[in-house]
């Protein structure tokens, strides 16, 4: 039997950098990916550099939890969000690769009074924006979802959920190969191995990056490093609203499939799913400190893994395979910034914090349009750094994942 | 540099109650500027700096931590944000 797909050496070259770019990515993750793919295929510039430190997709691309939703509380997230869901939904087919994109469903658990009026809230808020949202019983939850334990007995009783159909979950790394393949293919170079130590700078403006490979210069500078943006920001002499944080999760064993959707629960910091593999895939709240470590505290996972049992207890004699952790660059209103900066032809694409997996899509394509133009899409305009100063907060604590 | 357990309970070093687990501690984050004197006088410039930036350095960072779980005080500690390991004061 010959091989369905038959899997290519290589899907994107490995060139060595040239001395100069129109436009140079810092940062080989899912954003920094699809923003030059978008770059070559939407605004016809593909003389592109994407620099990455270590290699393609590995950070916080690498780690995250692969859910996929867009019901977030405020129009200006919901707008972006969605923008995103509707750019997944024809993904495989643009790329002409299956990201197993499955929309088996995204639940919202409620477990408390006060957060049943929050989540109708968000669902009122949702409906209005045109994006599907829903609200279970415990017993429709239970139909829905059959191994969810809402017995109310317990320390955090199931009180109901939010369910966005639509939502779901992707293969990251087939996400990210998928982006690369088309961007090589437009001809934009991804260089790995290529750490970016420090800026040129002529005044106000950039015309270059000095990297561990040598100078190269470019037309503009395009940042998209997740965790570590508040470092390389300040290389360039801006200080950003950002804190750093671990972000753990951990995969089980790969098992017989038995969880048919996303379980979130706000409260209790959890987030599963099953991959197609067939492990459950497990998200923890955030650690309490800043960090660049990639690794958390055990306690965190403990916690976790408790809840998770309270929810699933079908799941007790599971085995955790691995945990690890991603640095997540976290913002004061739990929403990102992207956009310009005060330094020319130098942008900024940041603090997207616990959800910026799913925002891979709306992010590429909002900040290519960012960069081609040198100003925002209106998707992203609200998403200023300028807001901080203005006040113009987009506050989605609530609509987070994960408490920060 | 050594390489830490792959892991740790962080320690945290009270120095009312002497070291303790991490789960007995509130973090308070990075050490802020201080509050501004005259704040009706600041600019919104000046302002949303003391609210909303703070150090998030690679290295030794030095922050607040509370130890909720046992004399309820506050204090400093310097911790390397790549290794977690706490300098002695």
């Amino acid at each position: 039997m010959s091989e369905p797909h038959p899997h290519p050496d290589h899907l994107w070259r490995n060139p060595e950098p040239k001395r100069s770019y129109d436009v140079v990515i810092v940062g080989g993750g899912g954003h920094g990916l699809a923003t030059a793919y978008y770059l070559a295929k939407n605004h016809g510039i593909t003389n592109v550099a994407v620099l990455e430190r270590g290699w393609l997709a590995g950070g916080n691309m690498a780690r995250n939890t692969t859910v996929i939703r867009s019901n977030y509380l405020w129009d200006e997230s919901a707008a972006i969000y969605e923008y995103s869901l509707k750019l997944w939904e024809g993904l495989s087919a643009e790329l002409d690769y299956d990201l197993l994109f499955s929309q088996r469903g995204v639940l919202g658990l409620v477990h408390s009074r006060h957060q049943i009026h929050e989540a109708r809230r968000r669902i009122s808020a949702n409906q209005l924006n045109g994006i599907d949202a829903e609200w279970l019983t415990p017993e429709e939850v239970k139909a829905f979802c059959p191994i969810v334990n809402i017995a109310p007995d317990v320390r955090y009783p199931v009180m109901g959920a939010t369910l966005q159909r639509r939502g779901g979950i992707a293969k990251h790394d087939y996400v990210a190969w998928a982006f690369a393949r088309k961007a090589d293919s437009m001809g934009v170079d991804l260089i790995q191995n290529c750490e970016v130590t420090g800026f040129d700078l002529d005044g106000e403006r950039v015309i270059g990056v000095h990297t561990n490979r040598g100078l190269i210069a470019a037309g503009k500078v395009a940042l998209c490093a997740a965790g570590h943006s508040s470092l390389l920001a300040a290389m360039a002499g801006l200080e950003l609203p950002i804190q750093s944080y671990p972000l753990q999760a951990l995969v089980s064993e790969l098992l017989e499939p038995v969880l048919n959707c996303v379980v979130l629960s706000n409260d209790i910091h959890i987030y599963v799913s099953q991959a197609h593999k067939g492990e459950l895939v497990m998200g923890a709240g955030m650690d309490a400190y800043n960090s660049y470590a990639q690794r958390g505290s055990p306690h965190v996972i403990e916690y976790q893994v408790g809840a998770a049992l309270q929810l699933f207890p079908i799941f007790s004699r599971v085995h955790v395979l691995r945990t690890w952790a991603g640095i997540v660059d976290v913002t004061p209103d739990a929403s990102p910034i992207m956009g310009l900066t005060p330094i020319d032809n130098l942008f900024l694409n940041c603090g997207w914090g616990t959800g910026g997996f799913k925002a891979t899509p709306a992010a590429g394509s909002v900040y290519a349009h960012t960069i081609a133009n040198g100003r925002p899409h209106p998707l992203n305009a609200p998403f200023t750094l300028e807001r901080f100063t203005s006040g113009a907060l987009i506050d989605e604590h609530g609509a987070a994942a994960v408490v920060h | 540099m050594a390489q830490p357990p792959s892991c740790t309970s962080v320690l945290i070093p009270c120095p009312w109650c002497g070291d303790r687990e991490e789960v007995e501690f509130r973090y308070g984050g990075p050490v802020p500027d201080g509050y501004p004197p005259d704040p009706e006088a600041v600019d919104d410039e000046t302002w949303a700096r003391y609210l909303f930036f703070r150090p998030n350095i690679k290295g030794h960072l030095s922050e607040r931590w509370v130890h909720t779980a046992g004399c309820r005080r506050w204090f400093t500690v310097v911790r390397d944000t790549m290794t977690h390991e706490i300098t002695p004061p």
